[in-house]
């Protein structure tokens, strides 16, 4: 059928590092809840329930089926994706997919994390072969450890222009009231903050957090005369997979999967010259690293200048292309929600809705979701 | 762009209560090469996969990351449905008429031998109110059944004649292992596991895998002269707490029959379909199913048992196949049952192949405590099947 789709509302939940006040279904509920708001809508105006989050985090096992009563899915056709980190862009995509097939009109997507009611990073350890990788490069901070070295040996980047990312990112967050850390940092916090795995200090790598969001996607139809949102419409969208072996992968840090669907999106949405044609863009970036070596990856700037975009200042909130306005990951992750929460950010912008962290004049908007073994999925989104 | 969306190869590689030679990885593999070859088709010819697995069952935080050497998924969009099997086609057949893509691999997998699987289950009960009752699915599957049964009636002795049903019926059918020509009596005898269900009434842990190949209207001729076409699917999900629910009946499953229903164009079930696969975790859901899919009136699912209609040779076959007690994993069961429904339609089905003609048929899949989520996909082989897609959700009146 092939139609057009579109964001039409976003919700989110306030994070923390622990959300006490609320169980599993109540945090979903909180962001449900703010994005039928949003989108001046009731359940029954949903015609689909997509949701997903990483089951290892919480210890429950099918939690959709706990949710029912949260997303309001009942009696509806409901489908649990959970593509690891990716998650969020995948139950995203998923809905453009939904509504692009002719066979559902509005579809509620939904991540959620809530990591204090368990263990992320031994949950995160099971993902790894059991054989080869769990007992040396298990979770997110051993690899990205080894994977910036790699990245600050062959290119000269160093740990400061690292910083730099910690310092932007969290200087966002504060504009943000749904960012989970919105203290500001400096180069100096970030170099003397405690060792996790040399090069990564703490304030390199993302929190955790419990959350969650929710997008709703709309037909052409819903978009236009329903929506009191300006719609944010899907222009493109890619999503690669990749071996499951991170020590496998030359140069693993500069992410050959998102270069391939960087390509694959940019053909199908026009773009020849991202750094001009993207007026924002938020990244799902795990580590201060990722984020320098993303602008390469994206085409920003040529391989191995990422360092030198950060210095030249072109991704703050005043430069040419800003990159996460919203904090970005290292000042919110809830994992689930995390890949979609970039999606629904750079809707917001979009939308002309993002409040203090509003960019001006967004009509083309990239997220990244980032998951797996180093999987990607793009989405562009576009005004009217 | 795609007005339709077809089957063009199937393949299953056999289930077995424990195949401990094979890794996830290996067991994926042969599956899917198992499928290219039979198509003729080459990894780079795939556009896109959907596969289906739980992270729980196969002890693995983001299990498709354990396959995607064995799926082909370098540098291709992959996505895991962690459910059933039969909503990842209901699913992969969505990715197929979003436009974006041509075809569409759908896996699933489950390797159940290597968990304790009332604990796992266990994990699906939410942690506040009903985890330290010990629920499992076999419990709140007794609790369905004793609802079921006494509303209606139905003896031990009628569940257990869908449970002999099903396991002689598996005794023919080459890729399950549990099956043996049983009589109710000795269904009755068995270990009683959670009363009224006995373990011959119950799903057995299982491991395995399959895969089918989903093709648009305009490649799917490409792959194969016999396409089978998705003429309708729909799929709901009720409420959570068994307590909510009357748990007698099987109200997402009527829902998400009466969406594919009419997606179809069907009108008639119990005249119009030629055979039904479904997903009997449990003896007693080959009596209650048929009821909420409009095959007979409710609380007369035994009495169509008895009448022998759904026998492999009667005017309506259900579960040729033996079903999920014959032996078949979660994820895996209700792709299994599209797969047996489509082969039965191209007259591929081998030793379980029913005489009748089969033009149209029915799979269903769930997953959940007492089949909580349901899906329900009918299958035609009639090329003239609707070229032009119906919503299965939306309201009348609706463009």
């Amino acid at each position: 059928m092939a139609r057009k789709a579109a964001i039409i509302a976003a919700g989110q939940t306030y994070h923390k590092s622990k959300r006490r006040d609320v169980n599993i279904v109540e945090l979903i509920h909180e962001a449900v809840k703010a994005c039928l708001e949003d989108a001046q809508m009731g359940p029954k105006d949903i015609d689909a329930v997509l949701i997903g989050n990483m089951e290892h985090f919480e210890g429950v096992y099918n939690p959709d089926l706990w949710a029912v009563d949260a997303t309001g899915a009942l009696m509806k056709h409901a489908l649990k994706i959970t593509t690891g980190g990716t998650t969020g862009a995948s139950v995203a995509h998923a809905g453009y997919y939904h509504v692009a097939s002719g066979l559902f009109d509005c579809v509620l997507c939904i991540g959620w994390e809530k990591q204090s009611d368990g263990d992320t990073t031994a949950g995160l350890i099971f993902q790894s072969d059991p054989l080869f990788e769990r007992s040396n490069m298990a979770g997110a901070i051993g690899t990205f450890a080894l994977a910036a070295s790699e990245y600050m040996d062959r290119f000269g980047i160093s740990e400061e222009q690292a910083a730099k990312v910690a310092v932007k990112n969290r200087g966002n967050a504060v504009n943000n009231p749904y960012a989970h850390l919105r203290r500001p940092v400096t180069v100096q916090d970030v170099l003397t903050s405690p060792p996790l795995a040399h090069p990564i200090k703490l304030l390199d790598m993302c929190p955790t957090s419990d959350g969650a969001c929710a997008i709703i996607v709309a037909s052409e139809e819903v978009a236009r005369k329903k929506s009191p949102n300006k719609p944010a419409w899907f222009k493109a969208l890619a999503t690669r997979h990749d071996q499951p072996f991170n020590s496998d992968l030359p140069l693993l840090i500069n992410m050959r999967t998102l270069q391939s669907a960087a390509k694959e999106a940019y053909k199908q949405a026009g773009i020849t010259n991202p750094r001009k044609q993207f007026d924002v863009a938020e990244f799902y970036e795990p580590c201060t690293f990722a984020e320098l070596s993303w602008y390469e990856a994206l085409g920003f700037c040529e391989l191995g200048g990422g360092g030198k975009l950060i210095d030249s200042g072109v991704t703050e909130m005043t430069g040419e292309l800003p990159v996460n306005p919203s904090g970005g990951v290292i000042s919110t992750n809830c994992i689930g929600a995390t890949a979609m929460i970039r999606v629904a950010e750079a809707a917001l912008q979009v939308m002309g809705k993002a409040g203090a962290r509003q960019v001006d004049g967004v009509k083309t908007a990239l997220a990244t979701g980032f998951g797996g073994s180093f999987w990607t999925e793009i989405t562009i989104l576009e005004g009217n | 762009m795609s007005n339709r969306v077809a089957i063009v190869g199937t393949f299953q590689s056999g289930c077995e209560r424990e195949k401990r030679g094979r890794h996830i990885t290996e067991l994926v593999y042969e599956t899917v090469s198992g499928l290219m070859k039979k198509l003729g088709m080459e990894m780079s010819q795939v556009d896109n996969i959907v596969s289906c697995s739980q992270d729980f069952l196969d002890g693995r935080t983001i299990s498709n990351r354990t396959i995607p050497e064995a799926e082909g998924a370098y540098l291709k969009s992959e996505a895991k449905l962690a459910g059933d099997g039969s909503q990842a086609v209901f699913y992969g057949m969505i990715r197929i008429l979003s436009g974006k893509y041509q075809n569409c691999l759908v896996l699933a997998h489950a390797k159940m031998s290597e968990g304790s699987q009332n604990v796992i289950a266990n994990a699906m009960f939410d942690p506040i109110y009903q985890r330290a009752l010990g629920l499992d699915e076999i419990i709140a599957a007794a609790l369905q059944a004793r609802a079921y049964m006494t509303r209606y009636k139905i003896t031990p002795e009628q569940t257990a004649e869908a449970a002999a049903k099903a396991l002689t019926s598996a005794a023919r059918n080459k890729n399950v292992f549990r099956g043996k020509k049983i009589s109710a009596k000795q269904v009755l005898a068995s270990k009683m596991l959670s009363s009224p269900i006995h373990e011959l009434e119950a799903f057995m842990p299982a491991d395995g895998a399959c895969a089918l190949m989903l093709a648009s209207e305009q490649q799917a001729f490409k792959w194969t002269k016999s396409p089978v076409w998705i003429a309708g699917a729909g799929s709901a999900i009720e409420q959570y707490y068994l307590g909510d629910r009357d748990l007698s009946s099987a109200a997402a499953l009527k829902e998400a029959a009466k969406r594919a229903y009419k997606m179809a164009g069907i009108r008639h079930p119990e005249k119009e379909i030629d055979l039904v696969e479904l997903s009997n975790y449990f003896s007693f859901q080959e009596l209650m199913y048929p009821e909420a899919l409009g095959l007979c009136a409710p609380g007369k699912g035994a009495a169509l048992l008895a009448s022998g209609k759904t026998m492999a040779d009667g005017k309506l076959p259900v579960n040729p196949s033996g079903g999920v007690l014959g032996g078949n994993p979660l994820c895996v069961s209700g792709l299994t049952r599209v797969i047996e429904a489509a082969d039965q339609i191209n007259g591929e089905a081998g030793n379980i192949q029913v005489k009748k003609p089969v033009k149209i048929a029915l799979a269903q899949g769930s997953y959940g405590p007492a089949g909580q989520s349901q899906c329900v996909l009918v299958l035609s082989g009639d090329a003239k099947v609707k070229a032009k897609v119906n919503s299965p959700v939306r309201k009348k009146g609706k463009k």
